[in-house]
């Protein structure tokens, strides 16, 4: 019989391990499922999470980690701050649409003016859209104690009707012939995102995501503030003892990751996506929630966990094209690693024993 | 009426880095009140644990009436006449009397049939109770009647009571002693489990007492003195504080008319608080648990403000200030709840040290934190205080209940407060740390600190205060100099029997 | 515009159509709620219910094997959940989430050959006579099995936690695991059968969308459907009589949105479409303030020590 034995304070090094265990069995059972689907497993894995990088074209497909990978690190960094004082965003999908009508709304309103202002007002209006966006929840738990999970959750359908209207209204194309979707920023200087040195992939977006990785840290280690958002989460009586006002923490930290989803929406649509349209959002503001979990809410973990995930979509596409398999079974993939590090994390926390068999 | 019910024999049981028991072996006779007696951590709740089916021995026997008896899980004890009246955790505040007990309970009758005979017993045995009533809406000692009741109506053969007299009032024990009697003369065996040494001599007809998960002697309360059995539970004398002549100063805290709604369902409201404490003065607050205590203590600490002149700081209001900036001016606490309220329990010791330290202590420039500086605070504080630990790295709920209350109180006391309120200072922790920590206080308080003493130890109130007063629903009582207060007056000032109404006739 | 052609009776009829899969989700969620588990995964159960519902009943032809199924396709997706959580001891709301993913991935995947395709219909239970009645006839009884069902369930769980040992054994475990467990109950027992009755619940509601309320797949088909049942769960304050109430509340909005969207109402159809989500965040924000109904060990991990 097992036995479950609580360790005096967590195990360090199963902190570090723990991740990479969980990827292991994901491919292991992912690989078996695959094969159950008619697939050579290993070559579903090789495709996945080799080609992409070391792959023939893998000079085509390496700067896609960083595009990929930018906004969900983006998105994460912000997560893992409320997640680590149990404050629960699962919106990051609503703000990070929003931030992107209202930047592209902002950058279009200039439309046909050329100036370099244009676009740092297009990436301040991005980050205050997802930031207010995400204040609708903060303010209703605040002022009234209602769900933050439930309210922000709700608020991602109500933005993608939004996202709709404005795709087909107020942001649409005059010059679009009638179909959906809004003028295209690679089509205007002043409010495109372009990389930063051509072909590495590395627009503003990937640069924001790494001084988000770098600020993070900093708060999280060397500032009051992270340290009162981490002792909320452990022990919210002993923060309110400490003097952490919750309010002000649950306003910080909800606009704090609303800002950065929206960032993320704005550098997406003035980049890599070029325009607003209905089908604008991939679901990053989802994935995110993965990303910071297998980061261990860790500014330098969700790093690697943004391009590990960011990986596991281009090999996701390339298994798609190459082998046929469908779109979904890389979003289950994605699924199960988060499982698997959840039951994984058990050996975080908890010694695991071999009890002698007692007679019942 | 002397057969023997109960005889266990050599029982171990061992949990990782601890031996809780070894090798016990003691006989409860039937219809005799048997006192189980030891320090906190001398391994009395795992035995009874044992008993009652919650934890299997690794080793050793146990006979009851002569047949093998090994409950799997407390369904079984129940079974065969095992019953217990807990501590902590066994009531459902949301539900009502009957349910609680209809739950502990293997076939209850259908509720009405339950209500009325609820209502039979706990008059029978004076203890009277309203079935339908919400059991959060109880106070502390008409919940204990609940376990009571739900334990006698399954004609117990032994009953075992843990520290029941620790939420009562000693007219509440007094009632509660003569139940007991009256069940010990029906037949049944009490086994009772204090550290209250003159309560057992009242009570019991033998002792067992546990040290260190042995136990080292049996004795006839009856015929030992109370000195005698203190040594064998403790095994060695220790320093009883020493108290200095103290001037009192200024009036350093000064609350008046202090109200506080009560935040949870099941809390209690503050209701018009009034008191002073002066400099280098203890002021022992007693009363039952949940009468306000904590309520009281978060009032102070800043967690919940109150109207900004009922709480004055060296003639400065501080109601509407939160912990951090009371924290600055020198009014510091420590609360009941060591994990989860005075420290958290995963982070390491310089992180908690920083939790209350941070300002006094100049822990942070602008917002960045001196890790450092956090850390050497922590040591001189393990150090000051004798917190064993490996190291100040090590998270808090690695250390033992004693341990870290040590480093909670060494914390604020390490601060140089003015005022310092400390709520059940030495609950849970041996005799060696609670009298260390007592010491403690008393000398800040001889260094002219004002200290509020929240407790519900009368006494340890009794040993350090110069002033006693008493929370009851809420309410302060009369604040008198603790010298000459005799047990009847701190019962009432307790609130007596709690009107608990008594049908011992 | 032409509100006249929104015809009362058919409004009243499709209001109980539209109420029944987030009923019976929520009150499934309500029993795992009050036995102190705050499952999150619910969209993912409902969603791997209407896909498992969906294809046995395209393969067999038989809505009610489709049904069966799907309650037990969303048992079995439950128990990853139970597995971290009374196991593993991972923290609930992650877990949660973690079940939503999976079960949106899943039944995508699983999904992949069923686009497009009619599920054989489920009859209507037309009570003769009753059904005849004018107005009544058609609002009330001339509804699928599922509708009655899922009205019978509520009164079932009514029942059983109002009076039996059962629901009394599961309350209490969802107000103080710890006393329960000095008890001697199983707490972890009580739990995994809570969380296997949410889950075949929310299966069972998903496929009442895939088989009676579109009736074809799409993925991603419920489209908060899960998350609005959790809402309802607060809404009710963890009573089983006001899940009812809740559910045809927000039933009777979704199909009024639908109605004014076919008359041509002049509010743009996005409006529209997201005003049952909004109306769920006005309903918690006025429920809030009444949190002390909520089950005291509720979103607790219990860790029997000793």
């Amino acid at each position: 019989m097992l036995k479950l034995e609580k360790r005096p304070q967590p195990s360090r090094s199963w902190t570090y391990l723990t991740p990479l265990l969980a990827v292991v069995i994901t491919m292991i059972v992912g690989g078996a499922l695959f094969s159950l689907m008619g697939n050579n497993p290993v070559e579903v894995i090789r495709t996945i999470f080799w080609d992409p990088l070391f792959g023939e074209f893998a000079f085509y497909y390496r700067p896609q980690m960083l595009v990929k990978g930018a906004p969900l690190i983006l998105i994460a960094i912000g997560l893992s701050l409320g997640f680590r004082a149990g404050i629960w965003n699962i919106g990051a999908e609503g703000q990070y649409i929003i931030g992107a009508i209202t930047g592209a709304a902002v950058g279009l309103a200039f439309y046909p003016m050329e100036s370099w202002i244009i676009f740092p007002l297009m990436v301040l209006a991005g980050a205050l859209g997802g930031w207010a966006w995400a204040m609708i929840p903060a303010i209703l738990k605040t002022r009234f104690g209602t769900n933050e999970i439930l309210v922000s959750l709700m608020l991602v359908y109500v933005a993608e009707q939004l996202l709709a209207k404005m795709a087909l209204g107020a942001l649409k194309n005059p010059d679009g012939f009638g179909f959906p979707g809004s003028r295209n920023f690679q089509q205007y200087p002043s409010g495109h995102n372009a990389e930063i040195i051509a072909g590495s992939g590395m627009h503003w977006g990937v640069v924001a995501a790494f001084i988000a990785v770098i600020f993070a840290y900093v708060l999280l280690n060397r500032h009051i503030l992270g340290y009162h958002i981490r002792l909320t989460g452990q022990a919210p009586r002993a923060a309110r003892f400490a003097g952490v006002r919750p309010t002000r923490l649950i306003l910080f930290c909800l606009g704090a990751s609303g800002a950065l989803a929206g960032l993320a929406g704005m550098f997406e649509v003035s980049g890599p996506a070029g325009q607003i349209n209905i089908d604008f959002n991939v679901g990053y503001g989802f994935t995110a929630i993965i990303v910071a979990f297998l980061g261990r809410l860790h500014p330098v973990g969700i790093l690697l966990a943004g391009l590990l995930m960011a990986l596991t979509y281009i090999g996701g596409e390339i298994a798609q094209s190459n082998l046929g398999l469908p779109a979904a079974a890389i979003q289950m993939f994605q699924g199960m690693l988060l499982f698997f590090l959840l039951a994984v994390d058990l050996l975080t926390n908890y010694r695991i024993r071999l009890a002698k068999a007692e007679a019942a | 009426m002397t057969d023997t019910l109960l005889t266990i024999s050599g029982l171990t049981k061992a949990y990782p880095g601890v031996v809780a028991n070894d090798t016990v072996s003691f006989e409860i006779k039937e219809g005799e009140v048997h006192a189980l007696l030891g320090e906190n951590g001398a391994g009395k709740s795992t035995l009874v644990k044992m008993i009652y089916g919650l934890v299997k021995p690794d080793s050793g026997t146990m006979t009851l009436r002569g047949e093998v008896f090994a409950p799997p899980e407390p369904r079984a004890a129940r079974a065969t006449g095992v019953a217990m009246v807990f501590q902590h955790f066994s009531l459902f505040d949301a539900l009502n009397v009957a349910e609680n007990i209809a739950l502990g309970m293997e076939n209850p009758p259908p509720m009405g049939d339950l209500a009325s005979r609820i209502r039979e017993v706990s008059e029978n045995y004076g203890l009277p109770l309203d079935p339908f009533r919400t059991v959060g809406d109880l106070s502390a000692g008409e919940r204990q009647r609940v376990e009571i009741i739900r334990c006698l109506l399954q004609d117990p053969k032994l009953l075992i009571m843990d520290e029941p007299t620790s939420v009562l009032t000693p007219q509440e024990v007094e009632i509660l002693f003569q139940t007991l009697r009256k069940l010990t003369s029906e037949g049944v065996a009490i086994l009772y489990i204090s550290h209250k040494l003159e309560e057992i001599r009242t009570l019991c007809d033998h002792a067992t007492i546990l040290r260190l998960g042995k136990n080292v002697s049996t004795c006839i309360p009856a015929e030992t003195s109370a000195r005698d059995m203190a040594e064998l539970m403790v095994g060695s004398a220790f320093a009883s504080p020493a108290r200095a002549d103290r001037e009192l100063g200024e009036i350093a805290l000064d609350i008046s008319g202090l109200s506080v709604a009560s935040t949870g369902a099941f809390g209690t409201p503050l209701r018009n608080i009034h008191l002073t404490v002066q400099e280098g003065e203890i002021l022992g607050i007693g009363g039952v648990a949940g009468n306000g205590q904590d309520e009281l203590l978060t009032a102070l600490s800043g967690e919940v403000t109150t109207d900004h002149d009922a709480v004055k700081f060296m003639g400065q209001p501080v109601g509407r200030l939160g912990p951090t900036a009371r924290r600055e001016m020198g009014l510091l606490t420590a609360p009941e709840e060591r994990l989860g309220h005075a420290a958290a329990p995963d982070m390491s010791l310089i992180e908690n040290a920083l939790l209350t330290a941070a300002q006094r202590e100049n822990l942070m420039h602008r917002g960045f934190l001196k890790w450092a500086d956090t850390r050497s605070f922590a040591n001189r504080v393990i150090e000051a205080f004798d917190v064993r630990t490996p190291g100040p790295e090590n998270a808090a709920r690695s250390l033992s209940g004693g341990n870290l209350q040590k480093f909670v109180i060494g914390r604020e006391v390490l601060q140089n407060p003015k005022v310092l309120v400390v709520n059940q200072p030495t609950w849970g922790v041996d005799a060696a740390a609670a009298a260390s920590i007592r010491q403690s206080l008393l000398d800040l308080a001889a260094g002219g600190t004002a200290v509020i003493c929240i407790s519900q130890d009368l006494d340890e109130l009794m040993e350090i205060s110069d002033r006693f007063g008493a929370l009851n629903e809420g309410r302060l009582s009369d604040i008198r100099p603790a010298q000459g207060l005799t047990v009847d007056e701190i019962g009432l000032m307790m609130g007596g029997a709690h009107g608990m109404e008594v049908a011992h006739g | 515009m032409d509100l006249s052609s929104i015809n009362p009776t058919l409004l009243l009829a499709s209001l109980l159509v539209a109420a029944t899969p987030i009923l019976i989700a929520a009150i499934g969620e309500l029993v795992a709620e009050r036995s102190g588990v705050l499952n999150l995964g619910v969209e993912g159960m409902m969603i791997t219910g209407a896909i498992c519902g969906f294809i046995i009943a395209v393969e067999t032809g038989s809505p009610l094997l489709g049904f069966i199924a799907a309650a037990i396709g969303g048992a079995l997706l439950s128990m990853l959940f139970a597995l971290l959580t009374l196991f593993a001891l991972a923290n609930q709301v992650a877990s949660g989430l973690a079940l939503t993913l999976f079960g949106l991935g899943v039944s995508a995947l699983m999904g992949q050959g069923y686009v497009g395709i009619k599920p054989p219909p489920t009859p209507k239970l037309d009570i003769p006579l009753l059904s005849d009645l004018p107005f009544f006839g058609p609002v009330l009884f001339s509804h699928d099995l599922m509708v009655y069902f899922g009205i019978a369930l509520v009164a079932a769980v009514w029942a059983m936690l109002k009076y039996t040992r059962a629901g009394l054994i599961l309350r209490a475990v969802g107000e103080n695991h710890d006393a329960a467990h000095a008890l001697g109950y199983k707490v972890v027992r009580v739990r995994l059968m809570a969380i296997g009755f949410g889950g075949a619940c929310a299966g069972l509601g998903g496929a009442y969308i895939s088989l009676v309320r579109v009736p074809q797949w799409t993925e991603g088909m419920t489209a908060g459907a899960g998350w609005i049942a959790l809402a309802l769960v607060v809404f009710a304050s963890w009573k089983a009589g006001r899940v009812l109430l809740g559910a045809w509340l927000f039933g009777g909005i979704t199909v009024l949105q639908l109605n004014l969207q076919a008359a041509g109402v002049a509010i743009p159809v996005e409006y529209l479409s997201m005003s049952p989500y909004l109306i769920t965040i006005l309903v918690l924000v006025i429920m809030s303030s009444d949190r002390s109904r909520a089950p005291a060990s509720l979103g607790r991990i219990f860790h029997a020590s000793g």
